[in-house]
């Protein structure tokens, strides 16, 4: 029986790739929809008509909004196949709390490293940084934020690893070499297939950015 | 073996009363611990390294941080008596993007209310009532947000309730007028055993914003 799941989506949001990813690993079918975001479609404004963003996911009609609820929601509609959250209600806060922390954290200095330059570029640079030391420490030597299984937290920072490229070339930031636990775990995320199909190419990333700064900040 | 529950709690905090909420409507037994958050104790900076904010829950010795984090896990602990997240994973679905939505349009312009004066203090009252027209047309005309029982957003806006009257006071205006059905359910919400017992008096509320306007030298 066809689930009608529809995504609304953007290719390179890191958040997309999420809703993706827990799809993928649940082995549930989906119509992929690409949103133009200069050009937002009806559906998009209807279903999503407070935050009008990326990703909405469309279950027989009825919207879910903001990846990481929509992650917990497959995760609860799918149980059986590979879990996304841990059973131990302690564990679950700890990966909740985590997945938060990467939200509350990243946001705003990721949109600055791809769309400003100078001072404010910078300050978004030391913040980011920041976060990728505390996630680094986070995990350990953990093979997953979780521990020995991928999930939840694994799910929220993945797409990330698609921007490390942008960030360093365009905020000239230093991320591969200072942390090679982090690209470690990276390498053992994209083994999972779900993984390798959601995470779009970094040169990709690299190249569409880099064109968009080109035309508004003017640089080459 | 008896569970240990200790909340390092801040008693006007709108966080911090999520989870004393949660823990009365499961009649959970807990030790509240005040913090002096100008001087915050050993313990909730070994609880809460990340943040080094209140709320924390400790249970047995592990801490729960981030009081909607902290209200989901006590649904899930103490999960035979009054459920605040509903069952269907839809409704879950919907619940969480609500909490979401309070805790992303509600926080800065509340803060602003009380932190700023002139221009800048208008236009927080003007967002702040804007997202809370917003939540008022997501009620509709359910007496409360989970439905027909008190539950997950109904809780997340309790917070913000408990500082609407000095709110109103700090900035001069009044949110009846504009979100009467709002109201209503927050009435509704304060008058509940589990938040009379959680909440101290709007008056003392009243003093203690008055005296941090102060210090914001406003």
């Amino acid at each position: 029986m066809a689930e009608e799941i529809i995504l609304l989506d953007y290719w390179a949001s890191m958040f997309g790739m999420r809703t993706r990813i827990a799809l993928e690993e649940k082995g549930v079918k989906y119509e992929y929809r690409e949103e133009d975001l200069s050009n937002k479609s009806p559906l998009l404004l209807e279903m999503n008509p407070i935050h009008k963003k990326i990703p909405v996911l469309i279950h027989k009609g009825k919207p879910i909004c903001e990846s990481l609820i929509q992650v917990q929601y497959i995760d609860e509609l799918w149980p059986d196949a590979n879990p996304i959250l841990p059973s131990d209600p302690y564990q679950r806060a700890h990966a909740r709390f985590w997945a938060d922390y990467i939200d509350k954290k990243t946001y705003v200095p990721c949109k600055a490293l791809r769309s400003e330059t100078g001072e404010k570029q910078e300050a978004a640079k030391m913040e980011f940084i920041e976060v990728l030391k505390t996630l680094d420490s986070e995990l350990g030597e953990k093979s997953f934020f979780g521990g020995n299984e991928f999930g939840l937290v694994d799910i929220a920072f993945i797409g990330f690893y698609s921007w490390f490229r942008t960030y360093e070339e365009v905020a000239n930031l230093t991320i591969v070499a200072k942390f090679p636990r982090l690209i470690s775990w990276a390498q053992r995320c994209l083994k999972r297939e779900s993984v390798a199909k959601a995470l779009p190419d970094s040169d990709k990333v690299l190249k569409s950015v880099s064109d968009h700064r080109k035309i508004v900040l003017g640089i080459d | 073996m008896a569970d240990k529950v200790i909340l390092l709690d801040f008693w006007p905090s709108p966080f911090g009363v999520r989870a004393r909420i949660a823990l009365r409507e499961k009649g959970v037994e807990f030790e509240y611990r005040e913090e002096n958050l100008r001087d915050k104790s050993p313990l909730l900076l070994q609880m809460n390294p990340v943040h080094k904010k209140i709320p924390v829950l400790i249970h047995n010795g592990k801490p729960v941080c981030e009081s909607m984090n902290v209200v989901q896990y006590i649904d899930e602990v103490w999960s035979d008596k009054n459920p605040i997240l509903p069952s269907d994973p839809y409704q879950r679905a919907q619940a969480r993007f609500w909490v979401d939505f309070v805790d992303t349009k509600l926080y800065e312009p509340a803060d602003k209310i009380w932190q700023t004066k002139g221009e800048e203090q208008e236009t927080a009252k003007k967002e702040y009532i804007e997202a809370l027209k917003i939540l008022e047309s997501e009620l509709g005309d359910k007496p409360y947000f989970g439905g027909d029982t008190f539950g997950f957003v109904d809780i997340a806006m309790t917070g913000y309730y408990s500082w609407f009257e000095a709110s109103e006071k700090l900035a001069n205006f009044s949110i009846e007028p504009e979100c009467p059905t709002l109201m209503a359910s927050a009435k509704r919400c304060l008058q509940r055993e589990s938040v009379v017992k959680s909440l101290h008096d709007s008056e003392k509320i009243l003093a203690f914003a008055y005296k941090i306007r102060k210090i914001y030298c406003v």
